[in-house]
């Protein structure tokens, strides 16, 4: 595992190389935002709490992170790289897991960012901080689902906009399986513990109990297993595509 | 030691590299030469781990390629085709990225990007952005990533393709200079290449080895090899006066030219050398060949075609 952390750290480099890291951080700060204080009324609910900032995170994750995660390997392909990077003495276990800690940990930085609105609503009332933390802990986890599903389909291809749009597809699949408009749809001809097994693929379900403050532990090994599928997935399409 | 051994690979029912056997002692600079698509790319591939084989394997000094991938792949530096290179970061910061990931902790990272800098000529745009940089330096990047931990073995995929003739010259001059210690294995299409740098040149199509020899002896399989070729005024009466010499099997006029194909006896060149004496001719050039590479690649490539 010692070359996972050379790997990250060129990953690291690149995106504070390019304008990418920049123009994440910004929008990402400024769209959520937006939501919390006018989506959200953060103000007008008169309420102690980052309820209005969490609730929108799974919507914004949704575009924002298969845009950091299609390039991970489609632009490796695209220019080449990829034979370069694969043909040092790094598995590629190690290659899989430093991009995708690389990523989960920028995107981290970024929601670390938004710590000012933390400070305002600890100025304006008394928040229960648990609750807060612990929301801050499921939004990370549920950007590490989506993430890891992005990078597995940034494998498939060598171009990012393609990667980018079965991204948000996959994405949006796993966030909504948990809305009734979806399960309705298999009520009818599902038997209940199916349509509550696809009910509980939803990132939306593990994340609004996290984000309420109740840290169960299912919630937490249901995203480190989505995680898990999604890079073992990874590995095994990047071994299969990358010399195409 | 490089051995390699039936190695094989299949892309669908297209056989990319068929049965590929043979051996590499230090001290050679290996040439492949063959026709775009021949498999050159894909044995390189092979060979330094990034596709595995369908069939047969290779060793490097005894690491198995495909049971020892790491350590086999530690023996080896690679320039992949048209050598990519992560443009977006400096020179220094890619190769202290490569340096860290060939296992170098601490103060030797900086003692081995320092060293193939100097050896590359690469002080100037240590800082620059990789994508800034002309191609001729972004291929002496991609040298320096090979070299940098000095490995026995060298793959260079293409190295010098598409450089103009200095920057090919260079790259060459750095080949020669460590060839005497390391097996070094050169793809090419530009045959002049094989003549000027290699010690060893092997002919592959559709991924099948159809000659190994040294240059030396791929030049000795050309018809021209050791023809006799004249320019001069009254060349149709020369042609019917050299026809009748014992030692020329044939006789072929060409673009102001007279080349004189030697039969298998006999010394051509001074036997022509003595008919142009005796008959007093303005001779303008006389040269003895020493064959044309790219009539062999020819005719063993063309064989294979038909």
């Amino acid at each position: 595992m010692g070359n996972t952390g050379v790997v990250l750290k060129r990953e690291l480099a690149s995106y504070f190389a390019t304008p990418v890291a920049y123009v994440f951080i910004v929008i990402y700060l400024i769209m959520s935002a937006a939501f919390t204080f006018y989506l959200g009324s953060f103000y007008e609910r008169e309420i102690a709490d980052l309820e209005p900032f969490f609730t929108f995170h799974p919507w914004l994750y949704l575009f924002l992170v298969p845009a950091i995660g299609m390039r991970l390997w489609a632009e490796e392909r695209k220019s080449g790289t990829v034979e370069l990077l694969l043909t040092l003495p790094i598995t590629p276990t190690e290659a899989v897991l430093g991009k995708f800690l690389a990523a989960w940990l920028f995107i981290g930085l970024a929601l670390f960012l938004t710590f000012p609105i933390w400070i305002t609503v600890n100025i304006l009332g008394d928040p229960d901080n648990g609750v807060i933390l612990a929301a801050y802990l499921g939004s990370w986890l549920m950007a590490g689902g989506f993430l890891a599903i992005s990078a597995c389909m940034s494998a498939l291809t060598r171009n990012q906009v393609v990667a980018f749009i079965i991204s948000v597809v996959v994405c949006f699949l796993f966030l909504l399986s948990g809305l009734p408009m979806v399960l309705d749809v298999f009520r009818g001809w599902l038997p209940q513990p199916l349509v509550d097994a696809i009910a509980n693929l939803s990132f939306l379900v593990h994340f609004s109990s996290i984000s309420r403050g109740v840290i169960d532990l299912r919630d937490l090994i249901y995203f480190v297993l989505v995680i898990g599928f999604w890079l073992m997935a990874n590995r095994i399409v990047l071994e299969l595509k990358k010399a195409d | 030691m490089l051995e390699v051994k039936s190695l094989t690979r299949r892309f669908g029912s297209l056989m990319a590299v068929d049965h590929l056997s043979f051996q590499v002692e230090p001290g050679t600079v290996l040439g492949f030469l063959g026709p775009n698509g021949a498999g050159k790319s894909t044995t390189m591939k092979m060979l330094t781990g990034f596709l595995a084989p369908s069939g047969g394997t290779a060793a490097v000094f005894g690491h198995d390629i495909c049971t020892d991938a790491l350590a086999a792949r530690r023996k080896m530096g690679y320039l992949p085709e048209g050598a990519p290179l992560y443009g977006e970061l400096s020179v220094s910061r890619f190769l202290r990225f490569v340096a860290e990931a060939r296992g170098f902790r601490g103060d030797e990272v900086g003692r081995r990007v320092g060293e193939v800098i100097e050896r590359l000529s690469l002080e100037e745009v240590l800082g620059q952005t990789i994508e800034t940089l002309s191609k001729g330096f972004k291929r002496r990047v991609g040298l320096a990533q090979a070299i940098l931990h000095d490995p026995p073995v060298l793959i260079l995929d293409e190295p010098t393709d598409g450089l103009d003739p200095n920057q090919k010259h260079e790259v060459r001059r750095l080949i020669r200079e460590m060839a005497p210690r390391k097996i070094i294995v050169v793809s090419t299409h530009i045959l002049e290449e094989v003549d000027a740098l290699c010690s060893r040149a092997m002919i592959i199509a559709r991924g099948r080895l159809l000659a190994d020899d040294s240059p030396a002896g791929l030049l000795a399989r050309s018809r021209y090899h050791n023809a006799v070729t004249l320019v001069m005024d009254d060349l149709e009466q020369a042609a019917s006066r050299l026809g009748e010499l014992p030692e020329s099997r044939e006789v072929e006029v060409r673009r102001g030219r007279l080349t004189v194909f030697p039969a298998s006896r006999g010394n051509l060149f001074e036997a022509v050398m003595g008919v142009v004496q005796q008959e007093g001719w303005q001779v303008e050039q006389m040269q003895l060949e020493a064959g044309r590479l790219d009539e062999v690649f020819r005719s063993i490539t063309g064989q294979e075609a038909a």
